[in-house]
């Protein structure tokens, strides 16, 4: 039983991770209706960025704030430059265009920063956390900022006019147009935020995973499953998905025989499929009726 | 969940509606192309027959996907464990079992079908994203598969296995190259054909309803379910054949040789070819075997940032791919013809 509950938390731990970059995910599926497979490298250049701002002196803090109004700005550069005349072009196209931004961002990450592992320093401290072996306040810190960044988006869409108008905007964005609502820069708007709390998720991440161009890789993989799991459509279900994806990972490591850290991977997503084929729509996902 | 929750989705597809009338190529234009591949190998060097080969070959893999996706609507990230499945048949039975290898091309093919056919039954309670997360499992996971230790004794493990190259047969005077580019385009051309008539049928047709509406196909009468499963199938069954006429082109199979790069570079191929016209299947073949190496001649430390902003133009001039550009060639040489 001890070993369940340490697995457990030790999962909780390493979900808070998923649960940050699955935000990251849904907000921008929220915004534009695909999934960026971008955005782990959109969040890993920034997290460089931060690293750069602090090699230079800047304090913690600072390069925080900083590379947060950076990144809100450069998502909506990217979107305004590069996506908004595909705007109209076929979604799998669109795809493909997020796989070359993928392209272009690691590799220009790897020349300028090269592929070298790097220390990144945490806020939080990496002490035990409340005298646990399994949870340090790195860790606890992680969750602290993932559930405030939660309720600060909940206030945002629930009670802000603009993030009424972003809502309409993604979901009926004909009749939103007709009330009034710039639908196009409610999209430059969504991947503005995506950006900066992938930027937030990175830099939480990188004293963990460590800094380097492909440190997303995984943890983007991690992050999609566990949106799809809570439900695309809900920031919350991200969230709570984000947590079981990194429960489940650690339970299939200890319990299921012959599984090493290799297939955690596989087992993992194997999970999520069964769960999505009994909920098509994720845990907390909407049902969305098709019209004919 | 109360009915005031729901979202309506207009009729707002993934993957849009080709008629089938423009997903080939005309005859004649077919047949240049054909004698243009017959000489082509002639004139050039070992080295590019090779090359011509594996075009060949990942052009099949890349026709599989786009009757997947571009027939049938369904989007796979998977493509790649068909592709392992088909290449480890192939090395298995001509090495373990000496079989010749051109009777393991339709055991793999059979062997993919079975498989495609299978993982498209649970498969079919998802689509979109959801679709191509599953498939996405699968991708990641068959490298791992096949490192298993209880499969080692028949995959090699991580060393993999090396396949040997054939002659030529009956004497004639070409080299293993050359023979085994022939082979491909005789495979390629039947499948091909299959692909081309498979879409005209009363098969394709199904595919294409369900593609373009899945709901008023239905309640024509398609099962919906049946057409969805076979054509992941097919579309599996051909991608095993690619894997097959791979491994004996590359003589060596190898876990990580099939990882999820390659199924993305698949999915590259497809929407640069153009989704839904099977001869572009043969261009995106082309982009993603020669756009990369292009890159690495251009800049070395940079040959990832290359070939995006590559991709990038080639989807800002044409987003519909290969397709748009031989639409656009159709109409200027009807306009140079009334003049």
């Amino acid at each position: 039983m001890e070993l369940f509950t340490n697995q457990v938390l030790a999962g909780i731990a390493t979900g808070a991770i998923y649960a940050c970059m699955a935000l990251a995910v849904v907000m921008i599926y929220q915004a534009i209706d695909h999934l960026n497979f971008a955005q782990g490298e959109m969040a890993m250049f920034s997290t460089f960025i931060s690293w750069q701002l602090m090699q230079w002196g800047v304090s913690y803090w600072a390069a925080f704030l900083i590379t947060l109004a950076f990144s809100f700005v450069a998502g909506i550069a990217i979107e305004r430059i590069l996506f908004k005349p595909l705007a109209k072009a076929p979604i799998l196209t669109n795809v493909a265009g997020f796989i070359a931004l993928f392209a272009i961002i690691n590799s220009s990450a790897g020349l300028i920063w090269d592929f070298t592992i790097k220390q990144y320093p945490t806020p939080f401290g990496s002490a035990p956390f409340l005298g646990s072996q399994l949870i340090s306040t790195h860790q606890a810190g992680m969750i602290g900022v993932t559930v405030l960044l939660l309720l600060g988006l909940y206030f945002f869409f629930q009670y802000t006019r603009i993030g009424l108008a972003m809502r309409a905007a993604a979901s009926v964005p004909e009749s939103a147009r007709l009330v009034g609502i710039n639908t196009s820069w409610m999209i430059a708007l969504g991947w503005g935020m995506a950006t900066a709390i992938g930027a937030i998720a990175g830099m939480l991440i990188a004293p963990v995973v460590f800094l380097e161009p492909n440190m997303m890789g995984g943890v983007l993989i991690y992050g999609f499953a566990a949106a799809v799991l809570g439900g695309l459509s809900s920031p919350f279900g991200a969230v709570v998905g984000g947590f079981l994806v990194g429960i489940f990972e650690n339970l299939a490591g200890t319990y299921i025989p012959g599984v090493g850290n290799e297939l955690k991977l596989p087992i993992a997503l194997a999970l999520i499929i069964s769960v999505l084929v009994v909920k098509p729509a994720g845990l907390f996902g909407r049902h969305i009726v098709k019209r004919v | 969940m109360s009915a005031a929750e729901e979202v309506v989705a207009e009729g707002h597809e993934a993957v849009e509606a080709v008629p089938k009338r423009a997903m080939t190529l005309g005859t004649g234009t077919s047949l240049v192309v054909l004698a243009a591949l017959l000489i082509v190998p002639v004139f050039v060097k070992n080295f590019i027959i090779f090359q011509m080969t594996m075009l060949l070959i990942y052009g099949l893999a890349v026709l599989a996907l786009n009757i997947l996706t571009g027939g049938s609507g369904q989007f796979s990230l998977g493509q790649s464990a068909f592709y392992a499945v088909g290449a480890y048949t192939s090395a298995v039975l001509m090495e373990y079992f000496n079989f010749n290898y051109a009777l393991t091309i339709p055991i793999s093919a059979a062997v993919c079908f079975a498989f495609g056919y299978l993982f498209g039954k649970p498969a079919l309670r998802l689509s979109g994203v959801y679709l191509a997360l599953a498939t996405f499992a699968l991708a990641t996971a068959m490298p791992q598969l096949l490192k298993l230790n209880f499969l080692e004794h028949w995959t090699g493990g991580v060393q993999g296995l090396v396949v040997t190259k054939p002659d030529a047969p009956f004497g004639l005077p070409m080299s293993q190259d050359m023979w085994l580019y022939y082979f491909t385009l005789a495979v390629t051309v039947a499948i091909y054909i299959f692909s081309v008539n498979l879409l005209r049928s009363r098969s394709g047709r199904a595919f294409m309803a369900i593609r373009d509406n899945e709901i008023a196909a239905s309640s024509m009468g398609v099962n919906v379910s049946l057409y969805k499963t076979l054509a992941f199938g097919v579309s599996a069954g051909i991608t095993g054949v690619a894997g097959s006429l791979g491994a004996i082109a590359v003589q060596f199979v190898a876990p990580d040789s099939y990882t999820i790069t390659l199924a993305i570079s698949l999915f590259l191929g497809m929407v640069v070819g153009g989704v839904g016209w099977l001869p572009g299947s043969f261009v995106g073949a082309a982009f993603i075997i020669f756009v990369p190496n292009m890159a690495e001649s251009i800049s070395k430390g940079l040959s990832g940032a290359v070939f995006g902003v590559l991709l990038f133009l080639v989807i800002y001039l044409v987003p519909h791919g290969a397709r748009q550009v031989a639409i656009l060639g159709q109409q200027f040489v009807g306009k140079l013809r009334k003049n």
